[in-house]
């Protein structure tokens, strides 16, 4: 019972925050930028005008086009539900810990690619090549850093990660934290499709990646992949708020715990928003072949980051 | 019925399979159907016995295959709980990939001598599983030569094409290396064993060697089974030989002939050797490392859908590695309960790989039949053609990419958590293998993704680039079937993996003392765990249920909002063009060239390109553009040692000039040597 209520909340709060938090980013941006910006609530109004909208869809598609927006909707969603958000204990903690939540992102990614070819147009294969390139490039850095924290940790199951980072014992400035969230922070960058590796308000052909891959959707099937986008960057950046700063999240299930770990959630959340604006706007886009700079620097942060674990214990 | 009556039915099955398509050989579809249909009662025979064996208590009883009339040689046939494993999986490919012949070879009537291919077939699926069962030495040398021999001549079945005689040759020429380092290791486990040459007596050996002759044992059986297996460096015959095969035999070769290396090592390493130095399971780790990420780099590169394949299948005998070394060296530091964990993780992925790694080359074999090219170039829009066959293979692309729910995740998060937990068992710098090996498997992962984006999405989807692609036409039934009965054992390998952990205790515990797959399966939910101290917990069918449970979200969302919009089918936008042509399709090379471009040290790839033009550069009229890859260990090791070889054999040409005094000499001297010796 408490499995499916936990699933419930979570679910709603995944489908309800990830817009809101696209918007800030949005608007934020656009206000360093001297700009007004469209409202933080935009993203909401996007989703129901492409949920209300006629599709078009190409004549070369299979059923593998519109069968991917649900697959990568779904498995967005089970990765969600894999991070502990507002409680410390994630509903589907038990059926999976942090390579469960890089399977399921990476079988989204997986089906999206194949999306972005099934159109016969090159920009969708262009889109798909540089995404899977990137991710590939992002995966040993990742993984790493997680890996990192899990055997400080003693476990892969997030909410276990983030009990055992919890309490007394917890350090700003713990020197393997430090290094693995810099390494986390950059393939954040990466994953979410940000400046300096992606631009996500750009059209431009030889510069986009994952608007090239969905270049070919429309209607209600762009909206779940937007929404998927959107929860996916949810759920890292919750990823890397609660594992490296886990003050304030409840660790018991009650109302007044529950809502005072649900501020200190949002605060933590616009904190990282609001790094990330700052990056884009003080950063230019990187060309496409120095990707790969940034994120083997990623990866010997991580490197770092578990050599200080064997040093600094 | 006891699984050693099993087994003799099964044997007895692929001899007469053998014997009988050979004799009906004027009668193809006589061959055909006695060939591969005693070939398919001998597989289910082999899986009812392979999964009593294992699930049953007690010691199996060995048997004489025939009484042999040389006093010394007797061939005794043994199912242990380690061969039984691998008669699993030799029996269950059997059975899928005869059904899949049945239809598949259709095609070589009137061609191709369909029973030689049959005879060949059953003698090669005899030899593996004797090579699983035997149990002495040197039975086992005699299967393992006629496994190789049959392989070969499977392998150069289609002998009119100089690619396959040479690729038939190479494989000749690098088993034979392999072979020969088996002999000596297997001689000095006999002289050691003081000349006795059964499996028991080597395993009474144990740590009663000495280490320098245990050390020799190790290294020589290390490359013995390594070049069977497929691990790099030696893996060069690999990806010539599996393409040219014909795509049946391909995926038994991929399936399990390459797991016989995988069989042999573990049989010597944990079974004959004892406590293992640490170095052997630090060098294991570091040849599984790096044969997993250079596998499927040079993988990305390739457009030949079957060769592909076959460097995939070098990363996955990397990926099994990674476990097995990570064994040894929990053996080595007394952690059995972690020696367990990692060697089921190898061998888990052993068994997921002959299944989706055969499932893919029946489908590789299933876009051959239909569009006659291996090359992913010129195929494309394969999706709308041979719906089935596409469907089969994307569940096989899933499941060796690792992703959940499919069985290749599931067997890759074991070797995950046994490499994690490794970090503690150790206070010297060595534990930073593990997580690093940990992020190389990862990178292995998000590449192999990578590629069956690239293998499935161009071979696939889209239009398709080729005549022959247009035409193309889904395959027969049986074909399907066979692929079918491979998918669905991945999709329960993938969800259900507490049922099948059963299968290892009687492994573990004869080969580390440690059953464990009670702790390994938590609640009735199949939820794994993996923990002593540290662990971590995976339910795939946990997970894939709330997958089906959220699915009315997407539902009720279009229903709230979009009940009234429309769906329109139209072109895809052509930039301008009035029709999207093939031409502008992304292709197979484009795809991996951002890798290629990242890995070009690696690679060193060669690029020629010819412009022509009439006013300026800016106006090609032609252009021509070519690129080629060349594995680096190909021309920087085995060119330059294959040129000295010649150059030597030149020089001792001299020797050998014919004049038959020359000769009496090079006698006279021998023997005067040799009494020199005597004294």
């Amino acid at each position: 019972m408490n499995l499916i209520l936990g699933i419930l909340l979570q679910t709603v709060l995944l489908l309800g925050l990830a817009p809101l938090l696209s918007g800030c980013i949005r608007n934020w941006k656009a206000k360093l930028q001297n700009r007004r910006g469209p409202p933080v609530w935009q993203p909401y109004l996007d989703l129901v005008k492409f949920l209300r909208k006629d599709m078009v869809i190409s004549e070369h598609a299979s059923w593998l086009f519109r069968f991917m927006p649900y697959v990568l909707f779904l498995s967005t969603l089970l990765a969600g539900l894999i991070v502990p958000l507002v409680s410390a204990s994630a509903p589907l903690s038990l059926f999976g810990g942090a390579l469960a939540l890089v399977g399921l992102l990476a079988l989204g990614r997986f089906f999206l690619a194949l999306g972005g070819l099934d159109p016969a147009s090159a920009f969708g294969g262009m889109g798909s090549s540089r995404e899977m390139t990137i991710a590939a490039m992002a995966e040993p850095a990742l993984m790493l850093a997680v890996f990192t924290v899990a055997i400080a940790a003693g476990s892969t199951n997030l909410s276990e990660m983030l009990l055992a980072a919890h309490g007394p014992t917890w350090k700003l400035l713990n020197p393997a934290h430090v290094l693995a969230f810099a390494a986390l922070f950059i393939v954040l960058l990466a994953e979410t499709g940000r400046i300096p590796v992606d631009n996500p308000a750009t059209h431009l052909e030889l510069t986009m990646i994952h608007e090239a891959m969905i270049l070919e959707y429309s209607g209600r099937y762009l909206a779940l992949i937007e929404w998927s986008a959107a929860i996916k960057q949810l759920v890292l950046m919750a990823l890397l708020v609660n594992i490296f700063f886990p003050v304030g999240v409840a660790t018991e299930i009650s109302g007044p715990a529950l809502a005072l770990s649900a501020l200190w959630f949002l605060a933590k959340l616009l904190a990282l928003a609001g790094a990330v604006v700052v990056v884009e706007t003080t950063n230019a886009k990187l060309r496409l072949f120095r990707v790969p700079d940034l994120l083997s620097a990623a990866f010997i942060l991580a490197t770092l980051a578990l050599l200080s674990t064997f040093l600094f214990q | 019925m006891s699984p050693t009556l099993l087994l003799q039915l099964a044997l007895v099955a692929y001899a007469a399979g053998a014997l009988g398509s050979l004799l009906a050989m004027g009668r193809e579809k006589l061959a055909n159907a006695i060939g591969f249909g005693l070939a398919t009662v001998g597989g289910v025979c082999g899986v009812l016995a392979a999964t009593l064996a294992l699930t049953s208590t007690g010691q199996l009883r060995p048997f004489e295959l025939w009484p042999s009339l040389i006093p010394y040689i007797k061939l005794i046939v043994k199912l242990d709980a380690l061969g039984a494993f691998f008669l699993l999986i030799v029996s269950l490919l059997a059975v899928a990939l005869s059904i899949y012949s049945f239809a598949y070879v259709r095609a070589y009537y009137g061609r191709k001598n369909v029973g030689v291919l049959a005879c060949f077939y059953n003698v090669l699926i005899l030899a593996t599983t004797l090579v699983f069962t035997a149990a002495n030495a040197f039975f086992f040398l005699l299967v393992w030569e006629i496994m190789a021999l049959t392989a070969y001549c499977l392998v150069s079945f289609e002998h009119e094409k100089t690619e396959t005689r040479n690729a038939g040759v190479l494989y000749f020429v690098m088993s034979h290396i392999g072979t020969g380092c088996l002999i000596l290791g297997f001689l000095l486990l006999f002289q050691q064993a003081s000349g006795d040459y059964g499996f028991d007596s080597f395993r009474a050996l144990g740590d009663k060697m000495s280490p320098g002759s245990r050390n020799a044992v190790f290294l020589l059986f290390l490359v013995g089974f390594g070049v069977k297996a497929g691990i790099i460096p030696l893996h060069i015959w690999l990806p010539e030989a599996h393409p040219v095969a014909p795509s049946n035999i391909s995926a038994f070769l991929s399936g399990v002939l390459i797991k016989t290396g995988i069989y042999g090592l573990t049989r010597v390493y944990f079974d004959f050797l004892g406590t293992p130095p640490n170095w052997w399971g630090v060098t294991l780790l570091t040849i599984g490392t790096v044969s997993a990420v250079l596998g499927v780099l040079y993988a990305l590169m390739e457009h030949d859908l079957k060769r592909l394949l076959a460097y995939h299948s070098i990363e996955n005998i990397g990926i099994i590695l990674m476990g097995l070394g990570a064994a040894l060296m929990f053996l080595h530091s007394g952690r059995p309960f972690l020696a367990s964990l990692a060697l089921i993780a190898g061998l888990y992925h052993t068994i997921n790989h002959a299944l989706f790694k055969a499932l893919l080359f029946l489908g590789a074999g299933a876009v051959l039949h239909s569009t006659h090219t291996r090359n992913m170039e010129e195929m494309g829009g394969l999706i709308k053609r041979m719906p089935w066959t596409a469907l089969l293979f994307l569940i096989g692309a899933v499941a060796i990419s690792a992703l959940p729910p499919l069985n290749g995740f599931v067997s890759e998060w074991l070797t995950y958590q046994s490499l994690l937990q490794g970090f503690g068992t150790t206070a010297s710098l060595v534990r930073l293998m593990f997580p690093l090996s940990g992020a190389m498997l990862a990178l292995t992962g998000a590449l192999a993704a990578a590629c069956f984006v690239k293998a499935f999405g161009i071979s696939f989807l889209a239009q398709p680039r080729s005549e022959h692609a247009a035409q193309a036409k889904e395959v027969a039934p049986p074909m399907l079937w066979g692929m079918g009965i491979l998918a669905i054992a991945c999709v329960f390998l993938g969800l259900c993996p507490t049922v099948f952990l059963t299968v290892f205790d009687p492994i573990t515990s004869q080969l580390t003392g440690h059953a464990i797959s009670r702790q390994l399966s938590l609640d009735p939910l199949l939820v794994l765990g993996s923990g002593e101290t540290l662990g971590g917990t995976v339910s795939t069918l946990g997970i894939t249920l709330t997958g089906v449970c959220l699915l009315p979200i997407p539902l009720v969302l279009w229903f709230l909002f979009g009940r009234r919009s429309k769906v329109r089918i139209a072109p895809t936008w052509g930039c301008g063009q009035r029709r999207l042509t093939p031409q502008m399709e992304y292709t197979a090379t484009g795809f991996s060239k951002p890798i290629r471009m990242i890995f070009k040290a690696l690679f060193r790839p060669r690029r020629e390109v010819q412009r022509e033009y009439d006013y300026s550069p800016y106006f090609a009229k032609n252009l021509r553009f070519e690129s080629h890859i060349e594995e680096a260990f190909v021309t920087r090791v085995y060119r330059p040692l294959n040129r000295g070889i010649l150059r030597l054999s030149r020089r001792m040409r001299a020797l050998q000039a014919g004049s038959i005094q020359a000769y009496l000499i090079y006698i006279f001297v021998t023997l005067l040597a040799l009494l020199l010796f005597a004294l």
